[in-house]
């Protein structure tokens, strides 16, 4: 028997296949489009073309567009499922959450297997996915290439965490002749100084941290946070699906 | 005795319209209207001048564009919302009052009442900040103050006996507001959250006291005849959630109804409009009977006073007594009074080993697919 979790997030829908005892047999993704709706019939098709059927299998649906996955037995937020997922994948019972999303960065402490606190970002999108993607836009890029630019520069930084005051700062960053490389490092500094902040309103007890979510390989995202937070943020590359995953792992209980 | 209706009455909803019709039509049968803004307003001393107080607590985003023209952006939306009805023109209540009191509490209704009094007739009560020794005299005295201003100010004298009247009517409203807060003590719980909060909003419309005891016992009986009968209106086994923080008429449904659509049930109200303010009573026989008014709303926590060790005691009593499984703490967007507090409120949640949130909001809609998945988040974890 198998499980199935299907993350629709923003940007990105996962979707994760478990078999029953917690192995991960299917990992799949896809661009949400503009309708959940319509992601989550494209899901469906592409279960069954890889063997699995989501009106016979248990199956959990997480992120924004969780409301709207018809052949799902149970909406949960993803919250408990990144914590669920990021357990299984880092093989951790207590250890801090980040995830990066579209529309919303959150911080989640699991300790002794349960979420125990967790903090998402008020309505503005400072510190998403959102953030970086306006940034990477205006300086006419996509986010995972401003993140690695990123790498080769240093010394600049833009003060506002506000996208829309950011966003000016970029601009008139770019009239001033500032290279490339310097404004992406100042944008992922920002970023991770937001979130960093964020995460130290929760307890800081030593445990370990880890990053999800779609920007889980992007290493000098990842570093830029480490500094911030002064400690190792580890990820691997399935982190992206810790959302599907833990859905999953929450389907074989149904 | 003839009202004017404000110009561009042709232009409101029906609901609007009949809003100002009914409050015309009071003030042309001779009734006078205070408009407050807040739990510290000593009411039996406007009951006892004839006045009947209401709230002008703006609850709606339509008014802040207005607003916004005086008002910085960056501002807590009640205040703004208060002020842009007053300034559109837009709330009978306002629009009529014959005066508006305001305490000295938070800076940004301060300041506001300061811009409102060119436009109306504005009564400013200076509270105390915290818990000085002379903090109950000095009160005490504005309350004195301000039974004299009215005097002079309605052209009546306001005698002992009327305020003793008062206080006895409204001692009998709390203990009818009480009685419904406390009808979710009982595990399950006999309502929602949102309905007993709702039936204590609007029974702030009334300008009858008797009235407002009358239909709020009427709802406690009922409530309890369905219990008794088995109803039980809070999904089972729904977590017992704790609302604490700023007012919050104008973000219900985006927390507490969601509160309660995502499996939980508000078991207690800690914030104005809940129990902070009906706990305590006047002792209408006391000597002094102005100072006993006084002291009754000296004895209310909030988060303007320094240091607000109210506030953190009632959280402590009412988290076992009303068998709480989490608190959610609602504050609104630019309120430091709340917001600064709010470290102090999880630090007491972290005491007493009960799991936390607080989330902060505006009126506008644009988050409340945000603040759905935190609230449904926080109850999964319970
Ligand atoms: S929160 Fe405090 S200041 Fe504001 S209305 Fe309530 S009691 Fe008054
Ligand atoms: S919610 Fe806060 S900022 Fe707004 S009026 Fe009340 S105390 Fe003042």
């Amino acid at each position: 028997m198998y499980a199935i979790g299907i993350d629709i997030g923003s940007s990105c829908a996962k979707t994760a296949v478990t078999g029953g005892n917690g192995t991960v047999l299917w990992l799949d993704q896809m661009p949400t489009g503009w309708s959940s709706l319509e992601a989550a019939e494209e899901i469906r098709r592409r279960l069954l073309a890889a063997g699995y059927d989501p009106e016979e299998a248990p199956c959990v649906a997480t992120g924004y567009g969780r409301v709207v996955v018809p052949y799902a037995k149970k909406a949960v937020t993803e919250i408990t499922c990144h914590a669920k997922g990021a357990q299984k994948l880092f093989g951790l019972s207590d250890l801090d959450v980040i995830d990066i999303g579209g529309q919303d960065t959150k911080v989640i402490c699991v300790r002794g297997g349960s979420v125990r606190d967790f903090l998402m970002n008020d309505k503005c999108s400072a510190g998403t996915g959102r953030f970086l993607e306006v940034m990477a836009n205006t300086l006419g890029m996509d986010s995972p290439s401003l993140i690695e630019l990123s790498g080769r520069g240093g010394n600049t930084s833009i003060s506002s965490m506000c996208t829309v005051f950011a966003e000016s700062e970029v601009i008139s960053l770019i009239g001033k002749g500032e290279r490339k490389e310097n404004i992406a490092y100042a944008v992922v500094r920002s970023i991770a100084k937001k979130i960093a902040s964020q995460a130290s309103r929760l307890n800081a007890d030593g445990a370990r941290t880890v990053l999800t979510g779609g920007l889980c390989e992007a290493d000098e995202l990842r570093r830029a946070l480490g500094e911030e937070l002064g400690k190792d943020i580890e990820s691997c590359k399935e982190a992206r699906y810790a959302g599907a995953i833990g859905a999953a792992l929450l389907a074989e209980k149904l | 005795m003839s009202f004017e209706l404000p110009g561009q009455f042709a232009q409101f909803g029906e609901a609007r319209k009949n809003g100002f019709l009914r409050v015309k039509k009071i003030k042309e049968d001779g009734g006078k209207v205070a408009g407050t803004f807040c739990t510290f307003t000593p009411q039996e001393i406007l009951d006892a001048a004839g006045i009947s107080p209401v709230s002008l607590c703006g609850m709606s985003e339509e008014t802040i564009p207005a607003a916004e023209a005086h008002l910085p952006k960056n501002m807590c939306p009640l205040i703004k919302s208060s002020y842009g009805f007053a300034v559109s023109n837009k709330c009978p209540y306002t629009y009529f009052s014959d005066i508006i009191v305001g305490e000295t509490t938070c800076d940004g209704k301060k300041k506001m009442y300061e811009l409102l009094g060119r436009m109306k007739d504005v009564y400013l009560l200076h509270l105390p900040q915290g818990d000085r020794e002379h903090a109950l005299e000095q009160w005490t005295e504005e309350v004195r103050r301000f039974r004299g201003f009215l005097e002079d100010r309605f052209g009546e004298a306001i005698s002992d006996e009327a305020i003793r009247k008062a206080a006895r009517l409204r001692n009998q409203e709390r203990a009818c507001r009480r009685r419904l807060l406390e009808l979710q003590k009982s595990d399950p719980p006999a309502s929602t959250g949102y309905a007993i909060y709702k039936a204590l909003e609007g029974a702030g419309f009334y300008f009858d006291v008797n009235e407002v005891c009358k239909e709020l016992t009427r709802l406690a009986d009922s409530l309890e005849a369905d219990y008794a009968a088995g109803k039980r209106p809070a999904a089972p086994g729904a977590k017992r959630i704790l609302v604490t923080g700023c007012p919050i008429g104008g973000v219900l449904e985006k927390t507490v109804k969601a509160i309660e659509e995502a499996g939980g049930v508000v078991v207690c109200f800690e914030n104005c409009t809940g129990i902070k303010a009906m706990l305590d009573d006047v002792d209408a026989d006391a000597p002094d009977i102005v100072a006993a008014v006084a002291e009754k709303y000296l004895k209310i926590g909030c988060a303007v006073m320094t240091p607000d060790k109210r506030r953190m005691d009632l959280l402590r009593k009412l988290v076992p007594e009303y068998k709480v499984d989490g608190v959610v703490e609602i504050d609104l967007q630019a309120c430091t009074a709340y917001a600064v507090e709010s470290y102090t409120v999880r630090g007491l949640m972290e005491e007493l080993d009960v799991p936390y949130m607080a989330i902060e909001t505006d009126y506008s809609a644009s988050d409340s697919g945000q603040l759905a998945t935190r609230l449904e988040a926080f109850l999964e974890m319970l």
